[in-house]
């Protein structure tokens, strides 16, 4: 029987990362997971509020974590509080409010308090992001779903920041994370290590500096490619909007820059266990990854 | 007890129609104490708060509409003695209440963007192109809890940062463009003129093309009804009114 | 030769504010740097992190507050997670930004994005710059 989860999308998710949502909802139906969407769910923020007299900003977590009760209460799943998220950054949100409000009784009461027409909450779910999910049911699980083989490409996971910082979120070793490269390995492709795989893109910079944002770009990029690769895989649609349409900058600001690809690591697994192209949505990554693979015999 | 209780009603109802109609206000047995811009009136009980206002004296140019609960002319907000939180009502449908303090919303101060929908491709950003402070909303569900229409509008505004044409239009369908949930917004959002484009955009690229209003639209654009046009153009006043009145007798009733 | 720093009662008062914002124990940096070096941003900014912290220490508010780099810190924690007395720089940062934030002072313009670039940029960049950046 599937694996029922209740699953927080992210607005980003349902617009211009639809690609992300899709080639993710097929690998984990290979992977006999079913991703169950939160009714209702509201966007998280996107960056935690780190002051400490701001609850308003909790609000939006808070509320999503209603609903996973409610799922729970109508039946949707079956006693399961694990909250899947996939976007790095409703991940680190969530995450961080919900820990919030298990090491603060008092804002946890204030909170509820303020959100009289909702259920109490009372530090039930556990946020997750899907790489753990698919840690936890094991590499090994994931090696017997591949059938196509990727064995000529050469990726280099990028972490950004949101899955790694700061520590008490962190889904892998901060300073040296391997989650992504073990799932590479697991896919049969070749994960190369980029000396800048945990620096921060820029984030939200982009909308009012999108050629400060260019020149990380410029590097974490660059730093890929000088160490053999041929495509970067993300978990972050900010960070897949910047390292991807931001090489457009880029190329303004350095001539003789080259970019490569940028994929959701869903997509590659995807490819390796032959989910359909058109589930993959390649058509909605900026520089796009098709024609590499196909010179790689990946794609037809 | 119960007969008592039923009496009593009579006695409110009463004195209801005695303040509409004007009668003598030594009829009136029951009475309530509101409060306008903080000063108190005697108002007859069970009246609603429009009526409540205009029997202080107060006379509406503004803040007053189909007096129907349909236009979302006469938002109001108040507060009731003894409870500290902030409701709002259209004054034509709600009732006045004893110790209510009453302010009324004549418009909410909200741009409305200009755009031509048929030059808008129908991708969800384009919520966030002529609303962009749409991203911040903080969940705080004010606006749910503002809206006289008890729609969920931090649903619709939520789903608008998700680019959902179809849940916008659907959820904000019966807004009636009061204005309350924009006034007390802490993000500053103007959440009904979001829906509207929501709404605009979904019957333009969401939606089927609906075959009887094709027929129609081809109809008028013929001149099927032109001569009867004419003919009501051409009455006077009191021919006028039989025809109406005799088409509201006729109208179907759903 | 020793050059003395006067500490005012308003500088200190400042110093305890962003203290109470951030909840970090700002005196506490020994002004190692490493967050200076850890800084993605370094380029854009004019005040390193560590100056920040010196400053905050200090509590030179006007030259705090008037900073491009309070505004150009992305908060991705680099420089909390490597930190040897354990401060959070990017809550620091985030007071430092409340304190303008809060007098009703908005530090990106949303009206004056671009259509273009409104219809490319993705949902979380919009959101994640309202809430850093708006008031």
């Amino acid at each position: 029987m599937a694996m029922k989860l209740p699953y927080y999308p992210g607005c980003t998710l349902k617009t211009k990362a639809k690609n992300f949502e899709t080639s993710t909802l097929a690998v984990a139906k290979e992977l006999d997971i079913e991703l169950v969407e939160l009714p209702k769910w509201n966007c998280c923020g996107a960056v935690s509020s780190i002051v400490t007299d701001d609850l308003m900003h909790q609000l939006a977590p808070a509320r999503n974590f209603v609903r996973v009760l409610e799922m729970n209460k109508s039946g949707i799943v079956d006693n399961e509080y694990r909250l899947v998220a996939l976007c790095s950054m409703c991940y680190n949100t969530l995450k961080r409010t919900n820990l919030l409000l298990k090491n603060d009784h008092e804002k946890l009461k204030t909170i509820n308090d303020f959100m009289y027409l909702e259920e109490d909450y009372n530090n039930e779910v556990e946020v997750v992001h899907f790489l753990e999910i698919l840690r936890d049911i094991g590499f090994d699980k994931v090696k017997e779903k591949v059938k196509v083989d990727l064995s000529s490409l050469k990726i280099a996971p990028y972490y950004g920041c949101l899955l790694l910082r700061p520590k008490e979120i962190a889904i892998d070793n901060t300073e040296d994370p391997r989650i992504e490269s073990d799932l590479l390995d697991s896919l049969g492709v070749k994960p190369i290590d980029n000396p800048f795989k945990k620096m921060c893109c820029g984030a939200h910079q982009t909308v009012q500096d999108k050629y400060a944002v260019a020149r990380n770009t410029y590097t974490i990029v660059s730093g890929a490619i000088k160490a053999g690769a041929e495509a970067i895989i993300t978990s972050c649609p900010l960070c897949a909007f910047n390292l991807d349409n931001r090489q457009r900058e880029a190329k303004e600001l350095y001539p003789d820059f080259e970019g490569v690809p940028i994929l959701y690591f869903t997509q590659v697994m995807g490819l390796a266990f032959g989910v359909p192209e058109e589930e993959l949505g390649f058509d909605l990554n900026y520089n796009d990854p098709r024609p590499l693979l196909r010179e790689k015999n990946i794609l037809k | 007890m119960e007969e008592k209780r039923r009496d009593l009603m009579e006695e409110i109802a009463e004195a209801n129609s005695s303040a509409s109609s004007g009668i003598d206000d030594k009829k009136i047995k029951h009475w309530i104490h509101i409060y306008v811009l903080g000063k108190q009136y005697k108002v007859p009980a069970s009246l609603t708060i429009m009526q409540a206002l205009e029997y202080a004296g107060y006379r509406f140019n503004k803040s007053v509409g189909c007096r129907a609960g349909f236009c979302g002319a006469c938002s109001t907000m108040y507060r009731v003695e003894g409870d500290y939180k902030i409701k709002t009502a259209l004054a034509c449908q709600t009732m006045a209440e004893d110790g209510m303090y009453l302010v009324q919303i004549p418009f909410s101060p909200a741009v409305k963007a200009k755009y031509d929908i048929n030059n808008e491709p129908y991708d969800g950003n384009v919520f966030l192109k002529y609303y962009p402070e749409l991203a911040r909303c903080v969940s705080c569900n004010t606006c749910t809890k503002t809206c006289p229409q008890d729609l969920q509008v931090m649903d619709y505004v939520q789903a608008a940062i998700k680019g959902d044409f179809q849940k916008v239009a659907e959820w904000s369908f019966d807004c009636i463009q009061c204005g309350l949930c924009a006034v007390r917004c802490p993000a500053e959002i103007v959440q009904y003129h979001a829906a509207q484009l929501g709404r605009r955009m979904y019957g333009k690229y969401g939606l089927s093309e609906e075959p009887n209003i094709v027929k129609r639209v081809e109809e008028i654009m013929s001149g099927k009804f032109e001569e009867e046009f004419k003919k009501v153009m051409s009455l006077q006043k009191d021919e006028l009114e039989k025809v109406y009145v005799k088409q509201q007798n006729e109208r179907e009733i759903y | 030769m020793s050059k003395t720093v006067e500490i005012t009662k308003e500088a200190d008062q400042f110093l305890k504010k962003i203290e109470e914002l951030s909840g970090e124990k700002i005196t506490s940096c020994i002004q190692c740097g490493i967050c200076s070096g850890s800084c993605p941003m370094i380029n854009e900014m004019d005040l390193t992190p560590a100056q920040s912290m010196s400053k905050t220490q200090l509590g030179q508010e006007e030259e705090l507050l008037d900073s491009k780099s309070i505004w150009i810190c992305a908060s991705c924690f680099n420089c909390k997670v490597r930190c040897p007395r354990d401060l959070d720089l990017a809550k620091v940062a985030e007071a430092l930004r409340q304190v303008v934030l809060r007098k009703a002072v908005d530090k990106i313009n949303i009206d004056a994005i671009s259509p273009e670039e409104m219809m490319e940029l993705p949902q979380i960049a919009l959101v994640a710059a309202c809430r850093r950046l708006t008031n």
